[in-house]
């Protein structure tokens, strides 16, 4: 069993100890013990039995002779808790403690394939949903095996064997390790099936379990992308055209060149490389080139005022239908009052606090690439994952690719693309020996993928009694998936219809509130500007333009918009128990502390359920979040710890959006550059935050994005309930 | 040549002397700990003490270093036990962890200089670090935390700091 994954895997550790001299010389199967072969499933609720979706043996736990249990983590860890709470998951189902396990990143490999369709991909806050089967089934047939081991040892029935902490206990209460066990258990014939662990018996599930990276990463000895790599590596800087498809037409290298510790200047497909002994001098010798871009086309003048004119224009044309019911037309020309307005929100970069870097080396037809990215291995989605995309551009085969994942420094999606691994696997074909391009933080905001930007025209009328009739909500902005392959999901093609892209309209044509009469559009713009997922996609917008427009047809309507919203969510019962919950943690009917006021949103998205209130001020004409009560309905959680501090991080992260966040375009490129101009919310502005999880038996959802959906709509909707000022473009001005 | 004490061991390195502190404990000295953020002094990764003064490395060139007794999070105690470090690992602070070097140097800086900081007093010295996974609360409960650790070790005279 341990041949599947022989082709040449080299571990990638995650501590300075398995690292850079290391790193190349530690075989991930160098135990002989125990490797479980699990298939892949679909997760698709609590009662509903996994279905094999398609067999691909593979090897998320390994036992050592040695007693030392280690689960493949094949999810990157950028901050979200997979590294801990995949683990449990398996720890559950082997009847160990988590204390037990310890945890390696899985090499790029079909064998891990468990995410939308088959690929290895971090992101869509999925790693539990695809994780939650084949996980604890891998733990689960590891532990049938060890169990039938000890039963024969002891020539006792199977079922008289207690399997407990790490042991087989015979009924005269003598025990045997799973170490003991491991040999014997390796010769068993691999289970078809076995019985997982009933919810109501979880140990490890569901428990605030510590995380299994935090101590490595309070001591420095964390392995991130930008400390991977053999011994030797050398530093590249790339200079990349400034304007969006701007073309390389000549470039002089004699002045880089001249740089102490520079040694080479080689052209890629994305710009020129200024290879050097260390980081400062490939800086210094890229300020020395003398490049010549063509980048006068048709783009090389477009400022934010022709996108908002186009977005705007494509708006307020009849763009692709996604939702319609009832006869919005009949009603929306009816006499009464017609309540509109429009919302505009910019492009937004995703500043991961490690700038974007890859090593790669190419030596006799092999390539390995340490990289900090999202998505390892997968063709069919923008050329591929990690492994496809350093093996096309290393000019070698996926089979002789090897990609060690390391800690991400951040991802929020951004790491999704494998663009900076491209880069390097391209630059390390072309010379010798191993190379790292790093990415300055110039380069990282300014050719990131980004947040789109949109425009949304809302209408609505309400009845007699206040609730709404009818509304239409018209999106226009790019989309992201018109950039990827249209078989990326199998089904993908002919669920798209060709002009209208769901991670554009998420969270607008679900929107939950009960109307009679709804209509939502998309219109596709085409603009140079890359853009990519950020951090809960499409609900990003969407939540704040639904939540917003809703709030304003609560106070149009005279009504509380806590009640209202109840009152419209009859039928979703998981949005209105969050609603309830945050309206009773945030005192919502009593009082406000002088000068404050309390917003409230709700959102579900990733197979979860967010409701926030913030409680705002306006101090020095300076808006301040002083707390967010956050209730979230994520099904079953495997570590509640790790959800409460993902609610926290999604709030922060719409908060520092809400605030600040705007990319602006002048001369067809990025205005900003770095965190000067590209502000960060910092410790002085970070809220009190108080999270609040709905106990449920319900399947698990995500928790790494929706925490963020509803915050920027609370406190715009604070701040109206606070000045009367309606927010509808962010990043907020306050008036 | 410039000559100066890391995390209590003596250093002489030949070195470019405008090349940034930073560059040179990660690359000459392969100390990685210590994270390359922006570059401009905007973010805090790359804090390090100097003379016990939390400290931009990404702004300091090596030259500036000269005599100086510089600490990174690696030599901040010897097995990861300064009351700050212990006080992030009860509180669970880290997500992705990159910003937390620098967070955690300035933390132990403050609590340094002042024992038993206000909200206010972590406001001022915490905001020239950034963390885009949005750990502040956490860090804000961390460093109430460590005080208390720090006062106990003070109380017990048991000096597991291990800072120099």
């Amino acid at each position: 069993m341990n041949d599947q994954l022989g082709d040449s895997i080299e571990g990638g550790g995650i501590t300075k100890n398995l690292s850079r001299r290391t790193f190349v010389k530690i075989g991930v199967l160098a135990g002989t013990g125990l490797t479980l072969g699990v298939s892949y499933r679909v997760i698709k609720g609590p009662g509903d039995p996994p279905t094999d979706a398609a067999f691909a043996p593979s090897a998320f736990l390994r036992i050592d002779v040695d007693g030392s249990i280690t689960v493949m983590v094949a999810k990157s860890e950028m901050g979200q808790g997979v590294a801990t709470a995949l683990p449990q998951l398996v720890a559950e189902e082997l009847h160990v403690p988590l204390s037990q396990v310890s945890f390696e990143f899985a090499p790029a490999h079909p064998a891990y394939g468990t995410a939308m369709g088959g690929i290895q991909l971090t992101g869509g806050s999925t790693s539990i949903r695809d994780s939650w089967w084949p996980l604890r089934e891998a733990g689960a047939k590891a532990r049938w095996m060890l169990r039938e081991a000890a039963a024969q040892r002891w020539k006792i029935a199977p079922d008289k064997v207690q399997m407990y902490e790490g042991k087989a206990v015979h009924p005269d209460g003598s025990k045997l390790t799973y170490a003991q066990l491991a040999s014997a258990a390796a010769l068993m014939d691999v289970p078809k099936d076995v019985p997982l662990r009933d919810p109501a018996d979880f140990q490890v599930i569901g428990m605030p379990a510590p995380r299994l990276d935090v101590p490595a990463k309070t001591t420095g000895e964390a392995i991130f992308g930008m400390d991977a790599g053999p011994t030797g590596t050398r530093v590249a800087l790339v200079a990349r055209s400034p304007v969006f498809g701007g073309v390389l037409r000549a470039f002089d290298s004699t002045a880089a060149l001249s740089v102490n510790g520079v040694d080479e200047v080689v052209e890629l497909e994305s710009g020129i490389a200024v290879i050097a002994d260390g980081y400062v001098a490939a800086q210094e010798g890229r300020g020395l080139l003398t490049v010549e871009w063509e980048d006068d086309g048709e783009w090389s003048t477009l400022d934010d005022a022709e996108i908002v004119d186009r977005l705007q224009e494509a708006a307020n044309q009849d763009g692709a239908t996604v939702r319609e019911e009832g006869d919005i037309d009949s009603v929306l020309s009816l006499d009464g009052e017609q309540i509109r307005a429009a919302y505009t929100l910019p492009y937004l970069a995703h500043a991961t606090m490690e700038p974007m870097n890859c090593t790669a080396w190419v030596r006799n037809g092999q390539c390995t690439v340490w990289a900090p990215t999202q998505f390892q291995n997968g063709p069919g989605l923008v050329g591929g994952g990690a492994r496809q995309v350093a093996a096309k551009a290393a000019g070698v085969s996926p089979d002789n690719t090897v990609v060690h994942t390391t800690f991400l420094g951040g991802g929020f999606g951004r790491r999704a693309e494998q663009d900076f691994v491209r880069e390097a696997a391209e630059l390390a074909g072309k010379v010798d020996g191993p190379v790292k391009v790093i990415w300055a933080r110039e380069d990282d905001i300014q050719h990131d993928f980004y947040r789109p930007a949109s425009y949304h025209e809302c209408s609505a009328i309400l009845g007699v009694d206040g609730m709404p009739e009818a509304w239409r909500h018209r999106i226009a902005s790019q989309s992201i998936l018109q950039r990827m392959v249209p078989s990326w999901v199998p089904d993908f093609a002919t669920n798209w219809a060709g002009s209208s892209d769901p991670t554009s309209t998420e969270g607008a044509q679900d929107q939950p509130y009960h109307i009679p009469n709804i209509l939502v559009t998309y219109s596709k713009v085409d603009l140079p500007v890359p853009v990519g997922f950020w951090r809960s996609v499409g609900h990003t917008q969407n939540a704040f333009v639904v939540e917003s427009f809703i709030d304003e047809l609560a106070h149009v309507a005279g009504q509380d918009p806590y009640e209202y919203r109840r009152e419209l969510l009859e039928e979703h019962p998981r949005h209105r128990a969050v609603l309830d919950v945050v309206a009773k943690a945030s005192e919502w009917a009593s009082p406000v502390p002088g000068g404050r006021a309390r917003g409230i949103a709700v959102a579900e998205s990733f197979g979860s359920f967010v409701a926030e209130v913030a409680e705002v001020s306006i101090e020095n004409g300076q808006l301040r979040v002083h707390k967010v009560w956050c209730a979230i309905d994520c099904g079953m959680v495997v570590n509640p710890a790790i959800v409460r501090a993902q609610m926290e991080s999604g709030i922060v992260y719409g908060l520092t959006a809400a605030f600040y966040g705007r990319i602006n375009i002048q001369g067809g490129r990025v205005v900003q550059s770095n965190f000067h101009d590209y502000q960060m919310l910092r410790m002085r502005d970070a809220p009190d935050v108080e999270v609040i999880l709905i106990p449920s038996q319900e399947a698990p959802g995500g928790v790494g994005e929706p925490g963020t959906p509803p915050i920027a709509p609370a406190v715009t909707n604070a701040l109206f309930s606070l000045t009367g000022q309606r927010i509808r473009e962010l990043p907020i001005q306050i008036a | 040549m410039v000559k100066f004490t890391l995390n209590g061991e003596p250093q002489e390195l030949n070195v470019p002397s405008a090349n940034p502190l930073l560059w040179v404990l990660r690359e000459s000295l392969e100390l990685t700990g210590t994270k390359f953020g922006c570059g401009i002094g905007q973010c805090g990764a790359c804090m390090v003490l100097v003379n016990g003064q939390p400290t931009r490395s990404c702004q300091m060139p090596i030259s500036a270093a000269e005599g100086s007794e510089v600490i990174t999070i690696e030599g901040l105690s010897e097995k990861g036990t300064h009351p700050v470090q212990e006080a992030w690992v009860e509180e669970q602070v880290p997500q992705c962890g990159y910003c937390q070097s620098g967070q955690i140097v300035s933390a132990a800086a403050l609590l340094a200089a002042n024992p038993n900081p206000t909200d206010e007093d972590i406001d001022v010295a915490m905001s020239g670090n950034v963390c885009r996974c949005g750990t502040y609360p956490a860090i804000r409960r961390a460093i109430h935390r460590a005080v208390g650790i720090q006062e106990k070790l003070a109380s017990t005279g048991d000096d597991a700091g291990g800072e120099e």
